[in-house]
C-alpha cells in the first residue's frame, strides 16, 4: 500500500471542508447558502469515509456505499429543504434566515 | 347444615335501593321512590324475621348453648370473605356474623326502620327531596345492618362512619336552614371526634390480641381474654386503656356524657329520621359495642365496665334533669333518650359474665329492645303532633287529645310504657336493669330509682301539657295524621306493650346460656313503681290543668331550673373551649405555621423558578444560526475534553 499521498492529505482537506462548511451555516444569511454550506460539510463527511476504507480496509465495501448513501440522502434533503425555503419566502417575501425568527420565546 | 348465605342480603338490599333511588329518583314521581324504599325494606325485614326464626327456634342452640355463626362451621353457613390480608394471622374480613344479639338487632332495626318508612310516606309527603330522603333512609339501613352483622371490629368500624355519614345527611336533609346545617356538622364532628377513640382502641386492642374478629376476641378460652391484661400504665391495664378507648368511640354514638351535646340538636332533621336514628337504631350503637366486646369487658378489663357504669348511670341522671325543663317536645324526647341509654349502659356495666351474675347484660338488650320500639313510637307520636300543629314547642299545644284521638292513645301507651307501669314492656327491662344494679352496686341502683321517678315525671309534663292543659288559640283545627302515619303507630303501640312478655333471658345472655329471670317484687319493682307513680302524679298536678305551679317549682329551685333549662351550659363551655382556646392557641399557630413556612417553602420553589427561566428564556432567539453555534461551540469543547482525557 505505497500509492503517493498519504492518508493524512486526504483527511485535512476534508477537515477543511467541514469546518468552512461550518462557518458558511453560522454566517451567511442566504437560506441556500447555508443550504450549501450543509452539502459542503456531508461531502467532507463522504471523503473521510471514503478515505479511510482504502487506506484502512482496502478490501471492502463499506465506506463506499455510506458514501453513495449520503449522497442520496443529501440529494432527497436538498429536495425537502428547497421546499421550506420557498415557503418561508412566501411566507416572509424573503430568504433571509434572521428573519425567520418566530420560534422564539 | 343450614344455609344461612341469603343473610348477606338483609343489607345489601338497602344499598342497591339507595343506588337505585339515588340515582334515578329525580326522575320517578315521588311516591314510586318512596314505595321502592318501603319495599326493600319490608323485603329485609322479612328475611330478618326468617333468620330469627331459623336462628331461634331452629339450628341457633347446640347443647343449650347459642353459637355464634361466622363463615363456614360445622351447623350453619354464612358469607365471609378476607378482605385485606394483613399479615399470615392479621386479616380483615367483610362477612355476616350470626349470634343472639346481632340476630335480635335485625329485627329491632328492620321492624322500626320499616315502621319510619311507612310512616314517612304519609308525614314527608309533598316535601322537596322525597327521593333523596327515601335514598338516605336506605343508606342508613344499610350502615346500620351492616354494623350489627359485623364479623369483626374493623368492619364494624367502616359502618360505624357510613352510619355517622348517613346521620349527617338526614340531620342536614334541610339543608337551606342554617340550624340544620350546623345540627348535621355538629353531629358529626362530635362523634367523629370520638370515633378517634374507638379507632385508637381498635389498634391498641388488635395489636394485643393479635386478632379484629369477634369470635376470637371474645372467646373466653382464646388468646385475647386468657393473655393476660398485658402491662399496665396509669394503673390500669393495657387491655382496660383499649377497652375504655372503643366505649369513648361507643360514648359518642350514644350521646353518653360528655359527648350528648350533638344529640339534642340532631332534631334538627325531620322527625321520623330522630324516630329511626336518634332514638331507636343508631345511638344504641355503643351499647351494642359493648355488648358485642362483653366477655372481653368483664373478663380482661372489669376497670372498663365500671368507667362505663358510671358514665351511664350519671348521663341518665343529667339528661333526665334537662328533660324536665325543656320545651321543645322533640328536645324532650332526646333527652329522654340519652337518659334510656344511660340505663342500658348501667345494664352493662354492673353486669358480670355468665349465669344468673350476667342479668344486666341481658336485661340491657332486653331494654334496648323495648326502648327501640316505645321510643319510637314517642318520637312518631311526636311527628303526628307537629304533623297537626306545625310547631316543635309545648307553649303552643295543649288540649290535643280531642283533635288526635289515635295519637293521643298510643302517646299515652308510650308515656306509661317508659314510666315503668306493671305489665308493659318497659317495666320488665327496666327493672331487671334496676335488679341488677341492686345486687351488684347500691349507689347506682339509688340513682337509677330516682331517675326512673324523674322519667315518668317529665314524661306525663310532656303529655299533660300537650294533649291536656289549657288549649291555645290555633290557626286551623289540628287534624288526626293520614292512615300511613298510624297504622305505624298503632303497630308499634302493641309492640310497646307485649314485648316485655318475651323471655329475653331464654335467647340473650352474656354466656350464650339460657338462664331464668324473675321480678324481683320487694326489693325492686314496687320502689320503682312508686317512684314511677309519684312522678305521674306530681305531673298530673302541675300540668294537668293550666297553674302556676310549675313557675313557682321553676323559682324556688331557681339555679337548678336555669341550669337544667340551658343544658347545665354545657354547649357554651364547648364553644369556649374550641373558640377562645383551641382555635387561638392551637388552630392559629399551626395556620400560620402552614401559610407561612409549609406554604412560603412552596412558594420559593416557585419563584426562584419563575425567576431563573425569565433570565435565561432569551436564549430562545429563534435565531437558528445561533444555536447552531451554541451546538459546535458545545460539540468543539466536548471533543476537547475527551481528546484530553483519553489521550494519556
Amino acid at each position: 500500500m505505497n500509492t503517493g499521498i498519504p492518508l493524512e492529505y486526504f483527511l485535512i482537506t476534508a477537515t477543511l471542508m467541514f469546518f468552512v462548511g461550518v462557518y458558511g451555516f453560522m454566517t451567511r444569511k442566504n437560506m441556500i447558502t447555508i443550504l450549501m454550506s450543509v452539502e459542503l460539510m456531508l461531502n467532507a463527511v463522504n471523503i473521510n469515509f471514503l478515505s479511510f476504507n482504502r487506506y484502512l480496509f482496502p478490501g471492502q465495501l463499506e465506506g463506499h456505499f455510506f458514501a453513495l448513501f449520503i449522497i442520496a440522502v443529501a440529494a432527497a434533503e436538498a429536495a425537502v429543504a428547497i421546499a421550506i425555503i420557498i415557503n418561508i419566502y412566501r411566507h416572509f417575501q424573503s430568504i433571509d434566515v434572521e428573519k425567520a425568527d418566530e420560534m422564539k420565546y | 347444615m343450614i344455609d344461612f348465605s341469603f343473610t348477606v342480603l338483609i343489607p345489601l338490599i338497602p344499598i342497591f335501593v339507595f343506588l337505585f333511588v339515588g340515582l334515578v329518583g329525580h326522575k320517578m314521581k315521588p311516591m314510586v321512590s318512596g314505595i321502592i324504599g318501603t319495599l326493600g325494606l319490608a323485603t329485609s325485614a322479612i328475611l330478618s324475621y326468617f333468620t330469627a326464626y331459623m336462628y331461634f327456634f331452629r339450628v341457633g342452640k347446640v347443647n343449650d348453648v347459642y353459637q355464634s355463626f361466622v363463615g363456614n362451621g360445622p351447623i350453619a353457613k354464612t358469607v365471609n370473605i378476607t378482605w385485606l390480608q394483613l399479615t399470615d394471622k392479621l386479616h380483615i374480613d367483610m362477612g355476616v356474623l350470626l349470634d343472639p344479639i346481632s340476630v335480635m338487632m335485625l329485627i329491632v332495626i328492620t321492624t322500626i326502620s320499616l315502621m319510619v318508612h311507612i310512616y314517612s310516606l304519609g308525614y314527608m309527603k309533598g316535601e322537596k327531596g322525597f327521593a333523596r330522603f327515601y335514598a338516605f333512609l336506605s343508606l342508613f339501613s344499610f350502615s346500620m345492618l351492616g354494623l350489627v352483622l359485623a364479623t369483626n371490629i374493623f368492619q364494624m368500624y367502616i359502618f360505624w362512619e357510613l352510619v355517622g355519614v348517613s346521620s349527617f345527611l338526614l340531620i342536614g336533609f334541610y339543608y337551606e336552614k342554617p340550624s340544620a346545617v350546623a345540627a348535621s356538622k355538629k353531629a358529626f364532628i362530635v362523634t367523629r371526634f370520638a370515633d378517634l377513640g374507638f379507632l385508637i382502641g381498635i389498634l391498641i386492642l388488635s395489636f394485643n390480641t393479635g386478632t379484629f374478629d369477634f369470635k376470637s376476641l371474645t372467646d373466653i378460652h382464646g388468646t385475647a381474654i386468657t393473655s393476660g391484661a398485658g402491662a399496665s400504665f396509669l394503673g390500669l391495664s393495657v387491655m382496660t386503656w383499649s377497652l375504655i378507648f372503643v366505649f369513648m368511640g361507643g360514648a359518642g354514638k350514644s350521646a353518653m356524657f360528655p359527648l350528648h351535646i350533638w344529640l339534642p340538636d340532631a332534631m334538627e332533621g325531620p322527625t321520623p329520621v330522630s324516630a329511626l336514628i336518634h332514638a331507636a337504631t343508631m345511638v344504641v350503637a355503643g351499647v351494642y359495642l359493648v355488648a358485642r366486646l362483653f366477655p372481653v369487658y368483664a373478663l380482661s378489663a372489669p376497670d372498663g365496665l365500671t368507667v362505663v357504669a358510671y358514665v351511664g348511670s350519671f348521663s341518665s341522671l343529667f339528661a333526665a334533669v334537662i328533660a324536665c325543663t325543656q320545651l321543645d317536645i322533640k328536645r324532650v324526647l332526646a333527652y329522654s333518650t340519652m337518659s334510656q341509654i344511660g340505663y342500658m349502659m348501667v345494664g352493662l356495666g354492673v353486669s358480670k359474665y355468665g349465669g344468673e351474675a350476667g342479668l344486666g347484660y341481658m336485661a340491657s338488650m332486653f331494654h334496648l329492645f323495648t326502648h327501640a320500639m316505645f321510643k319510637a313510637l314517642l318520637f312518631l307520636g311526636a311527628g303526628a303532633i307537629i304533623h297537626a300543629v306545625h310547631s316543635n314547642v309545648m307553649n303552643e299545644m295543649g288540649g290535643l287529645r280531642k283533635y288526635l284521638p289515635i295519637t293521643h292513645v298510643t302517646f299515652l301507651i308510650a308515656c306509661l310504657t317508659i314510666a315503668g307501669i306493671p305489665f308493659l314492656s318497659a317495666f320488665f327491662s327496666k327493672d331487671e336493669i334496676l335488679s341488677a344494679a341492686y345486687h351488684h352496686n347500691r349507689l347506682i341502683f339509688v340513682v337509677q330509682l330516682f331517675v326512673a321517678g324523674l322519667t315518668a315525671f317529665y314524661m306525663f309534663r310532656l303529655y299533660f301539657r300537650v294533649f291536656w292543659n289549657k288549649e291555645p288559640h290555633y290557626h286551623h283545627t289540628p287534624h288526626e295524621a293520614p292512615i300511613t302515619m298510624t297504622i305505624p303507630l298503632i303497630f308499634l303501640a302493641i309492640a310497646s306493650i307485649f314485648a316485655g312478655y318475651i323471655k329475653f333471658s331464654h335467647f340473650v345472655s352474656s354466656d350464650s346460656i339460657p338462664f331464668e329471670s324473675e321480678i324481683e317484687w320487694m326489693n325492686v319493682a314496687i320502689p320503682s313503681i312508686i317512684v314511677g307513680l309519684i312522678g305521674i302524679g306530681v305531673a298530673f298536678v302541675m300540668y294537668k290543668k293550666e297553674s302556676n305551679l310549675p313557675d313557682k317549682m321553676a323559682s324556688g329551685l331557681k339555679l337548678l331550673y336555669v341550669g337544667a333549662f340551658n343544658k347545665f351550659y354545657f354547649d357554651e363551655i364547648y364553644l369556649f373551649v374550641t373558640k377562645k382556646i383551641i382555635f387561638n392557641y392551637i388552630s392559629r399557630p399551626v395556620a400560620w405555621f402552614d401559610r407561612h413556612i409549609v406554604d412560603g417553602f412552596m412558594n420559593a420553589i416557585a419563584a426562584v423558578t419563575n425567576y431563573v427561566s425569565l433570565k435565561i428564556k432569551g436564549f430562545q432567539s429563534g435565531q437558528v444560526q445561533q444555536y447552531a453555534f451554541v451546538f459546535v461551540s458545545g460539540a468543539i469543547l466536548l471533543s476537547v475534553v475527551f481528546i484530553y482525557l483519553f489521550s494519556k
